[in-house]
């Protein structure tokens, strides 16, 4: 039934209308059907441009509830522009709670970063995706990802990373670096770094992946493998700083490097500002 | 040549037959080839040869007939009715093509070494050092000299990327390699260098082979049997030696007989 109690009279609840909500519904419970698979949807025009989160609004949209809580983040931090646009918006269109906390929020929409802080069953992460296939620099066209995909055809993925040891001495990829999820599809988890991947496999939290240019919803439900790929003399490994974080003095955390003068003097801080307010 | 009946043929045609439209491309084309066989199909330009390379090979579908393929394991199986997995799973392990544009079959945008692994890896290979162990095995074997594992084909020139080709076919071990035209477009020193090489790699891995070539000379130095097509359809053939020196159709006599003196 749509929800006829609409802010100021103008759009229906949470901006899209209900048949929309209930295709992109759909195809979520495909895509957790089959983890890892790219679902087709029908994506919608929205009020922000490509690149900006169209996919992950979408989805956010098609899921949010008034007894929802939001949080947003862009690289971390909750208070740049995107974020706050967007939490704003869900805010206005869907009269949700929003905050910052991390434990506090039902979803957490996000942009190159899975929050430090470790989530539970019940929390849903819906990702902003620009590129949802894998293959794409590697294959061009799109009905051979397919069939790749089909039919496990994965060789070419692994010539790449082999490609980059024989150039770098080691897999030089560090965001958006390609997993295999359940033992069956390659997925691009999304530009995150890949720092954050571990926090992918066997999480507790659902995640939703929504990519509006290319109209492709993907998941991973809780608790399920997700690993990420590598050779066995060149296994996958995380950034790891010498320093720590000049506000929380976290070692754990992803790190983000600050010139902060004009002697070129470097100071390295969390990326994920919540986790790193909590700890001061 | 071995007995045939210790074995069964590797691969088998049975009148294929394939058009595009109303025009034959190829005609009612039977034969056997036997393990450890190479097969020669000349003929001149637009005669069929590669259609029916392609329909042997599970590129195209013939619009009838059957080819069968004795498999390493899983006994004979028809080739085009086989799932599309199975088929994609048999050309990159059990079989080979060389094209007659290496561009065709290389990755030009990564190093020789990945070109060489990528089979490896297709079936399973996760580790680096082994498949490049392979790789630089590989490139010796076709005499690419070991500095140039981790360029580009784009770097290399006509002869090594045709090289370079034949060795990412040939690093899954086939039993069976399809060539087209291996040694066109490349000058004679070039192509020689190529030919001994083939041979040598036949010889010593026991490959089968059914070769494409509109070069007569090709075909007397690497096949054991020839067939001769005009017009999509197999005119005439028989062991390469006695195709050659002794042509019974006319158009044979005649494309014998055009050979250059030199």
């Amino acid at each position: 039934m749509p929800d006829t109690s609409i802010t100021e009279g103008a759009y229906n609840y949470a901006y899209l209308d209900e048949q929309t909500k209930r295709m992109i519904r759909r195809a979520i419970l495909k895509a957790v059907a089959v983890p890892g698979y790219q679902v087709p949807f029908g994506g919608r025009e929205m009020p922000l441009p490509y690149g900006w989160g169209t996919g992950g609004i979408q989805v956010t949209a098609a899921i949010i509830g008034r007894d929802d809580t939001l949080k947003v983040i862009d690289q971390g931090a909750d208070d740049t522009t995107n974020a706050v646009s967007i939490r704003r918006f869900f805010a206005h269109v869907a009269d949700v709670a929003t905050t910052t906390r991390t434990e506090e929020a039902t979803i957490i929409q996000t942009r190159h970063r899975v929050p430090e802080t470790p989530l539970k069953g019940g929390q849903i992460l819906v990702f902003q995706v620009p590129i949802p296939e894998p293959l794409r620099m590697l294959e061009p066209r799109e009905t051979e990802t397919r069939t790749l995909h089909a039919l496990s055809e994965y060789g070419v993925m692994q010539v790449s990373l082999y490609e980059s040891i024989a150039r770098h001495g080691r897999i030089s990829k560090s965001y958006n670096y390609p997993v295999q999820v359940n033992g069956r599809y390659i997925m691009s988890p999304s530009p995150i770094p890949k720092f954050d991947n571990p926090k992918l496999d066997r999480s507790p939290a659902l995640q939703l992946y929504g990519a509006g240019r290319e109209k492709r919803i993907y998941a991973v439900p809780p608790y399920t493998p997700v690993k990420s790929l590598d050779f066995d003399d060149h296994p996958f490994e995380i950034e790891r700083w010498n320093e720590c974080c000049a506000f929380c003095g976290s070692t754990e955390s992803f790190l983000d490097e600050m010139i902060v003068d004009d002697a070129g003097k470097r100071l390295f801080v969390c990326s994920d500002t919540d986790y790193c307010e909590g700890r001061r | 040549m071995s007995a045939p009946t210790l074995s069964s043929p590797l691969l088998s045609a049975r009148n294929v037959t394939k058009r595009f439209g109303g025009r034959v491309a190829c005609q009612d084309v039977s034969f056997d080839l036997w393990p450890g066989e190479v097969l020669g199909i000349v003929g001149e330009s637009g005669s069929g040869k590669t259609t029916l390379l392609n329909c042997l090979a599970g590129r195209l579908t013939p619009d009838e007939g059957s080819v069968t393929y004795e498999t390493a394991s899983a006994g004979a199986v028809d080739v085009h009715r086989l799932s599309e997995a199975r088929r994609r799973l048999l050309t990159r392990t059990e079989w080979g093509f060389v094209n007659q544009d290496a561009r065709e079959g290389l990755r030009m945008g990564v190093s020789a070494g990945a070109n060489i692994g990528e089979r490896l890896m297709a079936v399973g290979a996760r580790h680096y050092g082994e498949i490049r162990g392979s790789a630089a095995d590989w490139l010796a074997r076709v005499e690419i000299d070991a500095d140039r594992l981790d360029d580009r084909p784009t770097t290399f020139s006509g002869g090594m990327r045709q090289r370079l080709q034949i060795a990412r076919n040939l690093v899954s071990g086939p039993r069976l390699v399809f060539m087209d035209e291996p040694t066109g477009g490349l000058d004679v020193s070039v192509q020689a260098r190529i030919l001994d090489l083939l041979r040598g790699l036949v010889e010593h891995l026991h490959l089968s082979a059914v070769l494409v070539t509109h070069d007569l000379g090709v075909a007397r130095l690497l096949t054991h049997r020839l067939m001769v097509m005009q017009g999509g359809a197999v005119i005439e053939d028989g062991l390469t030696d006695q195709v050659l020196d002794d042509p019974q159709h006319a158009y044979t006599q005649m494309l014998v007989a055009s050979i250059l003196p030199v």
